[in-house]
């Protein structure tokens, strides 16, 4: 966990201080709503279809049990109960009321959590690996790295009023959990020839309206020069991005109009400029933000403990064991990933009375520690093995032990037209369908991984572009139909799914999907290829033709 | 400096109400013949011109302190004279999410 400074702790609470003033004039009606509007979005305030949507931050998804149970006391309190943890390593409540935001606000501060940039056009929550500092064969911890961004583009004036928003997510292993490929920079750690640390940086990856897959600007910049390069990448884009048209302005239409080769020159031209200025990291300054830091005193543990090997008797923990426990760096411990996607439920979303009990099991059984992926599901990252069958129970209790982590049930799903402005079509209904659809877990094994991800609209909140199967919500004279692609992927290999043929209607959509699954079933080369991989093979034609052939 | 509402131009087709987000709290509210708010779609104003609709708009935009994000939406005007919200997404407004919440109220 990283321990804030008196620094960021007075930053919190001014910010707390300056929003309730602003609160207040809104009230009165000394701010109109035009001029507060900027204000509510630059503290994550949105206001969507029945209510304000307010939405916090959790940086590189590290959360303490400390800061869960007050999360949780926040959706008591000031919502109705629950919480919907996003694509992007926030939570979202979708009731709060503004009058009480400020206290809402305040209540988080006390733990050092906070709503700043979870909106508008700057900088927004920088992403990372939820198995960051834990994962078998990682660089280092990428956190270390978030942190110093976090820092360096938290208020920058520069940066806060950008064409339009801009985002960061890292990673410092060779499978990309992050999905950086898919951000406005991503930021990949690793070694050169000479066995130096530093990053990879890909820039103008964004889903949306017009999705693109990041382009490697630069195959190696020293730590030393992050802050450097990613203020001239942010300079060229801030000089040269489109204002005149949102749906132009992100750094994705820039790189692709200017190409990258030209932007990179742009890019190169202004580092050159600023790379050995106040802007060049000390390695004093990394290990200052590395010493704050801290990590558990993990004991020496057997690999496979006396308790392990008894509870593998049980094929219900040893489903659940298989599905979601991987390794961890260190002998003795595992990672385990937590399903917020029980059956007929709505991908992401966790109560209040979950939370908690989640706390009191990562004070137990994690250090207290959690994390949050942008799969939308949550681990625990430090279990001591011999503990795993006794967390399992526990976990089972409070519905957070549903075997289906990475399988066909494990959807992405934005909230769709029940919650949102935007979208044009309902995404949770779907998914919470199609979870019953495959409810069977033999069923699920069998199909093995498939991410299957859902939007409500163009925006693509749902990542639905890179899902093995993607689906996007859209409006037809009234009515709801889909658009479904497939091939789509998030990890180091990302790449665009592609459309299987027309939208079909919301009654149809799990048939469809089930066509599909079946179509691949019957024409894989063999049980481990999984479904990506055979619609890499054979393209999209084969399924196309057992969708439609009947409709 | 030309408002909105006047470069908007509102043409309607049906019956219509003129609906908002309650400021203070962020509630579905619709505009009343009375110049206030009301959380029933029952209790609000209908409109059936496009110069009344403007008109409607206008003064509800106005009172931005008690309600935001103003904006014209089309309902339906049933036997009896109930009304109904004219489309999904109104419809989902006024009723509430179309899947049960994690925590029942």
């Amino acid at each position: 966990m990283y321990a804030y400074d008196e620094l960021d702790r007075t930053l919190i609470n001014e910010r707390v201080s300056e929003f309730r003033d602003q609160v207040k004039r809104r009230l009165s009606g000394e701010l109109t709503e035009d001029e507060f509007k900027m204000l509510r979005l630059q503290n994550g305030v949105y206001l969507q279809l029945h209510a304000y949507m307010f939405r916090v931050a959790i940086p590189y998804g590290t959360l303490s049990s400390r800061q869960l149970r007050q999360l949780a006391h926040v959706a008591r309190r000031y919502d109705r109960g629950y919480g919907h943890f996003t694509t992007r390593q926030n939570i979202q409540f979708n009731w709060i009321k503004l009058a009480e935001l400020p206290d809402a606000l305040a209540d988080l501060a006390e733990v050092g959590i906070h709503a700043m940039q979870t909106s508008g056009n700057n900088t927004r929550n920088v992403t990372s690996d939820q198995w960051a500092g834990v994962a078998p064969g990682e660089i280092e911890d990428p956190r270390i790295w978030s942190e110093i961004l976090r820092q360096y583009t938290t208020l920058h004036p520069e940066f806060s009023f950008l064409p339009r928003k801009f985002k960061f997510a890292i990673t410092a292993s060779a499978h990309d959990r992050a999905a950086i490929k898919i951000h406005d920079i991503g930021l990949r750690l690793h070694k050169n020839a000479q066995g130096e640390t530093g990053f990879e940086v890909m820039v103008g990856g964004g889903l949306g309206r017009t999705p693109f897959i990041a382009k490697t600007i630069r195959p190696f910049v020293h730590g030393s020069d992050l802050l450097s390069y990613v203020e001239a990448i942010m300079r060229v884009y801030n000089q040269y991005g489109r204002r005149d048209n949102i749906y132009k302005a992100r750094i994705k239409i820039l790189v692709h109009e200017l190409g990258i080769e030209r932007f990179a020159q742009e890019v190169e031209e202004e580092w050159r400029q600023i790379r050995d200025g106040a802007l060049k990291l000390d390695d004093s300054v990394v290990e200052e933000i590395r010493s704050r830091f801290t990590y558990p005193a993990y004991e020496k543990l057997a690999h496979m403990p006396d308790e392990l090997r008894k509870a593998a008797h049980d094929p219900h923990f040893e489903a659940w064991r298989r599905n979601s426990v991987f390794p961890h760096k260190m002998t003795g411990y595992a990672i385990v990933t937590l399903s917020l996607k029980p059956v007929g439920g709505p991908p992401g979303d966790a109560t209040a009375d979950q939370m908690d009990a989640l706390a009191d099991l990562a004070d137990k059984y994690s250090f207290g520690e959690i994390r949050v992926g942008h799969e939308q599901n949550l681990a625990l990252p430090h279990v001591a093995r011999r503990d795993l069958p006794t967390l399992w129970k526990a976990l089972d209790k409070i519905g957070l032990a549903t075997p289906n982590v990475n399988l066909v049930s494990d959807i992405i799903a934005c909230p769709g037209l029940d919650y949102c402005s935007l979208a044009n079509a309902r995404s949770i209904p779907i998914a919470q369908e199609l979870t019953r659809r495959f409810s069977n877990h033999d069923t699920a094994n069998l199909i093995g991984r498939l991410h299957i991800n859902i939007s409500g609209c163009i925006n693509a909140c749902g990542h639905h572009h890179v899902g093995h199967i993607g689906i996007l919500g859209v409006e037809k004279n009234g009515e709801e139909f889909y658009q479904i692609t497939i091939g789509g992927r998030a990890d180091e290999n990302a790449q665009l799914g592609s459309l299987v043929g027309p939208a079909v209607p919301y009654a149809e959509v799990a048939d469809v999907i089930e066509d599909i699954v079946e179509a691949y079933l019957a024409l894989r080369a063999n049980p481990d290829e999984l479904f990506v991989d055979s619609v890499k093979r054979l393209g999209v034609e084969p399924f196309r033709e057992r969708v439609y052939a009947t409709r | 400096m030309t408002s909105p509402l006047e470069q908007k131009k509102i043409k309607i087709t049906g019956p219509s109400v003129v609906t908002a987000n309650r400021t203070w709290d962020g509630i579905v509210v619709y505009r009343t013949p009375e110049q206030g708010w009301s959380a029933k779609l029952a209790d609000a104003a209908i409109v059936r011109t496009s110069d009344d609709a403007r008109v409607l708009l206008a003064e509800s935009v106005a009172d931005d302190v008690g309600a935001i994000g103003a904006y014209i939406a089309p309902v339906e005007v049933r036997d009896g004279g109930a009304i109904k919200p004219g489309n999904l997404r109104e419809q989902i407004r006024s009723a509430g999410v179309t899947i049960g919440l994690p925590v029942q109220a």
